[in-house]
C-alpha cells in the first residue's frame, strides 16, 4: 500500500475485520473505508477479496458499479448538484451550468485547486424546494447562483 | 411563568432552507430575554413553501409563521409570537391553513404534530397501537387484515400487499426476511423520506407486523445514501425502540422477535426495483434478477422475503390500529385508502398532499399547489417519477387512481408530481429520459443498456433535424422494443416520458 498512511492502513483492516461476518458485508465495509479516507484505493480491494472470500473481480465490480463510491481522492469539498426532473423544472439547468462555469470545472471533475468536486446527483428529496444540492454534508435548498456563490465563497479555504 | 412550546422543524427540507439557524436563533433570543421555552425540533408539516415554519403552541392551538428568516426573529419576540400575536409572517392556526385542512392524512397524521424521536409523543398518538393488537391475534388474522384494507404496493407497481405477505406466510422457511425499498429514487418524490425522518417509529412499528404476520425475524430498511438526515433518524429510532422493547427478542412480553437494521445503498436508480435491491443487500452490484422466482419466496440470501416501499409499511399500523375497513372504505375503484402526494418543481405551493384515491390532478395543481412558481402557465407534468408519462393540460381532469392513469399510458407511481410551466422543452425532457436510463441502466438486458443510449442518439438527430421523420419512426420502434423486451421497469418504463413527450408535445420535436 502506497496511498495511505500506516494509521489508514490499521483502520482499514480494522473496519473490514469488524464487519465480515456481517450478512452482505460488502457495502458496509465500503462505505466505512469511504467514511474513513474519502475514497476506495485500488489497493484495499485485494484484501477485502480476501476477507469476504470473494474474487478480486467482484469487489471491483461493486466498487465501480455505484455511483457513490470514488476510486480516487476527491477534492476538499464536494458539490453535488442535483440533475433530475423536479430541479431542472425550476432553475436546475442554470444552477448546473453557473457551477460549472464559476467553479471552473465540469461534472465529475476536481477544480485545478483541489478545493472542490463537482458532481451530479439525480434526487437529493428536495424536490418541494428546487432547485437543491450539497455541500460535503450540508444540504441547500431554494438555491439560486448568488446563493451558490456565498456558499462556495464561504468553503473556499476551510478544510 | 409558564414554559412555552415552540416548535421548528428537523426535516431535512426545513434545514435546506436554514430550521437550523431559526432553531439556535430562537433559542438565544428567548435566552437573552430571560423567557423560558421549550424548543422542539418537529417533523415537518409538509408545507415546503412556508418553510422554515416556526410554531407556538397557544391556547387557540399552535400558531404558524412562516417563512421564517434569521432577520426576522427579533422581530417575532417584539411583536409578541410566543402569545400567537401579528406579524408579518403570521399564518394563524396552522390546522385551519387550507393546504392542512383539506387533506386526509392518516399516514402522515402525526407528521409535523410530535417529535420524531420522542417514543411518548408516538404512542400518545395511536402509536404502537397496531403491533399491540397484531401480537394477539394469529399470522394469518394479520394477513387477512392487510388483504381487506385492499393496501396496494406504493412503490409504484401498486401490487397487494396482503397478497406478498400471504405467499411469504405460506413459505416455509427457518429464516425469512421483512425488507423495507426506501431507496426512494423518483425525482418528485420525498414522502418515504419525510415518514423516515418525521415518523421513524411507524416505519419501524410496520416492519415489526410485517414480522408477525409472516414470521420473520430479522429486518432491514435498504435507504439511499442520498438520505444522511432519513439514515440518522431511522438509527436513533432503532436504538431507543430496543431500549424499550419495541425490537430485540420477545417483543412486549410476546413470544415475537425481531430485529432491525437500516443499510446504506450507494448512489444507484435501479435499486430501487426489488431484486437489484435484494442483490445490493446482498453485497453484490446491483443488478436486477429474472422473475420467477418471486421475493415472497426466494429473496433476500434465498429466503423467503417481503419487500415493501416505505409508504406500504407505514400505512400498517393504522390499518391494524384501526381494522381494515377504516381504510377500504376509503378511496375509489380498485385504489383503496390514501395516497401521499408530493407536489415538487416548478409549483407555487410544493408540498406533501395525503389525499384519498380519486382526487383529480387539476385539484392538486391549482387548489393545493396554487399553479406555477414562476407565476406562468402549467404546460406539462410528470407523475410517477422518471419513468412516469408527461402529461399535458387536457389530461388534467384524470383522477389519481391506479387504474384510471393506466388506461390513458400513465402511471400513479410512488405519487410524486414534477410540474413544468410553458417554457419547458419537452424534446429535451425526452431525451433527458434516455440519458437518465443510459446512466442508471444496471446493463443486465440489452433493450435498455443499449436503447437508451440509441434512444439519446435518435432523440439528438430530431433536435438537431437529420432524417427527422426516419429517426421519430426509429425512435417509436426502439421504444416498442425496451417496452416489451426489458427485464425490469426501467428500461420497460423509459419509453412512458419519451413517447408521452412526443405524442402530446409534437410541436417540440419539429
Amino acid at each position: 500500500m502506497t496511498d495511505f498512511s500506516v494509521t489508514e492502513q490499521g483502520d482499514i483492516a480494522a473496519i473490514i475485520v469488524h464487519r465480515k461476518s456481517m450478512p452482505g458485508a460488502m457495502l458496509p465495509i465500503l462505505h466505512a473505508i469511504q467514511d474513513r479516507i474519502g475514497y476506495i484505493p485500488a489497493d484495499v480491494i485485494p484484501l477485502i477479496a480476501e476477507q469476504l472470500n470473494v474474487s478480486r473481480a467482484e469487489v471491483h465490480g461493486v466498487v465501480s458499479y455505484y455511483h457513490f463510491f470514488r476510486q480516487h481522492p476527491s477534492g476538499k469539498h464536494t458539490v453535488q448538484i442535483c440533475r433530475a426532473e423536479a430541479c431542472q423544472a425550476n432553475g436546475g439547468n442554470a444552477l448546473a451550468e453557473h457551477a460549472s462555469s464559476t467553479l471552473g470545472c465540469e461534472f465529475h471533475a476536481t477544480t485545478a485547486d483541489g478545493q472542490f468536486t463537482l458532481e451530479p446527483v439525480y434526487c437529493l428529496g428536495q424536490c418541494g424546494c428546487a432547485p437543491a444540492m450539497m455541500i460535503g454534508d450540508e444540504l441547500h435548498a431554494r438555491m439560486s447562483p448568488q446563493k451558490f456563490d456565498r456558499l462556495i465563497a464561504a468553503k473556499r479555504g476551510t478544510p | 411563568m409558564t414554559v412555552i412550546n415552540v416548535f421548528v422543524p428537523c426535516d431535512s427540507s426545513a434545514i435546506a432552507v436554514g430550521a437550523d439557524r431559526i432553531a439556535q436563533a430562537i433559542s438565544a433570543q428567548a435566552q437573552q430575554r430571560g423567557i423560558p421555552i421549550q424548543l422542539i425540533r418537529n417533523g415537518s408539516r409538509g408545507m415546503f413553501w412556508l418553510e422554515p415554519l416556526v410554531e407556538v403552541e397557544t391556547a387557540q392551538g399552535r400558531i404558524a409563521y412562516g417563512p421564517v428568516d434569521v432577520a426576522d426573529v427579533a422581530s417575532l419576540f417584539e411583536a409578541g409570537f410566543l402569545n400567537g400575536n401579528p406579524h408579518a409572517l403570521h399564518l394563524g392556526v396552522t390546522e385551519q391553513i387550507p393546504f392542512l385542512k383539506n387533506q386526509e392524512r392518516l399516514t402522515f397524521m402525526r407528521v409535523g404534530i410530535t417529535d420524531p424521536l420522542s417514543l411518548p409523543d408516538y404512542l400518545a398518538h395511536e402509536g404502537y397501537a397496531g403491533l399491540e393488537r397484531a401480537l394477539g391475534m394469529s399470522a394469518a388474522q394479520v394477513v387477512q387484515e392487510v388483504l381487506d384494507s385492499g393496501l396496494r404496493g406504493r412503490g409504484g407497481a401498486a401490487f397487494p400487499t396482503g397478497i406478498k405477505w400471504k405467499t411469504v406466510l405460506n413459505t416455509e422457511s427457518a429464516v425469512k426476511y421483512i425488507v423495507c425499498n426506501a431507496d426512494e429514487g423518483d425525482s418528485g418524490t420525498f414522502s418515504d423520506r419525510m415518514v423516515m425522518e418525521n415518523d421513524p417509529f411507524m416505519l419501524i412499528e410496520g416492519m415489526t407486523i410485517a414480522a408477525v404476520a409472516v414470521g420473520a425475524t430479522q429486518g432491514y430498511i435498504y435507504v439511499r445514501s442520498e438520505y444522511p438526515h432519513a439514515i440518522a433518524a431511522l438509527n436513533k429510532a432503532i436504538d431507543i425502540a430496543y431500549e424499550n422493547g419495541y425490537l430485540g427478542n420477545q417483543l412486549r412480553g410476546s413470544a415475537q422477535s425481531f430485529n432491525l437494521e437500516v443499510r446504506k445503498g450507494a448512489g444507484s436508480y435501479v435499486c430501487g426495483e426489488e431484486t437489484a435491491l435484494l442483490e445490493s443487500l446482498e453485497g453484490k452490484r446491483g443488478i436486477v434478477r429474472a422473475k420467477p422466482p418471486l421475493p415472497a419466496i426466494q429473496g433476500l440470501f434465498g429466503q423467503p422475503t417481503v419487500i415493501n416501499n416505505v409508504i406500504s409499511l407505514a400505512a400498517v399500523p393504522l390499518i391494524l390500529a384501526r381494522g381494515a375497513a377504516f381504510y377500504r372504505d376509503v378511496g375509489m375503484g380498485r385504489s383503496r385508502g390514501t395516497l401521499p402526494i408530493q407536489l415538487a418543481g416548478n409549483i407555487k405551493h410544493g408540498g406533501l398532499v395525503e389525499k384519498a384515491f380519486g382526487v383529480t390532478l387539476r385539484e392538486l395543481l391549482v387548489d393545493y399547489g396554487g399553479g406555477t412558481a414562476s407565476g406562468r402557465p402549467i404546460r406539462a407534468v410528470q407523475v410517477g417519477g422518471p419513468l412516469g408519462a408527461y402529461m399535458p393540460e387536457s389530461q388534467f381532469d384524470t383522477p389519481l387512481d391506479y387504474e384510471a392513469f393506466a388506461a390513458i399510458g400513465a402511471t400513479v407511481g410512488h405519487g410524486g408530481i414534477v410540474v413544468f410551466d410553458d417554457t419547458v422543452d419537452m424534446a429535451r425532457q425526452a431525451r433527458y429520459a434516455m440519458e437518465f436510463c443510459a446512466i442508471e441502466s444496471c446493463g443486465k438486458c440489452t433493450p435498455c443498456r443499449i436503447g437508451s443510449t440509441r434512444g439519446v442518439e435518435a432523440i439528438d438527430k430530431i433536435i438537431g433535424n437529420q432524417e427527422r421523420p426516419q429517426q421519430i419512426h426509429l425512435l417509436r420502434d426502439l421504444c416498442d422494443v425496451m417496452v416489451n423486451g426489458s427485464l425490469c421497469a426501467m428500461g420497460s418504463m423509459t419509453p412512458n416520458p419519451v413517447l408521452s413527450a412526443l405524442n402530446h408535445f409534437p410541436g417540440d420535436f419539429t
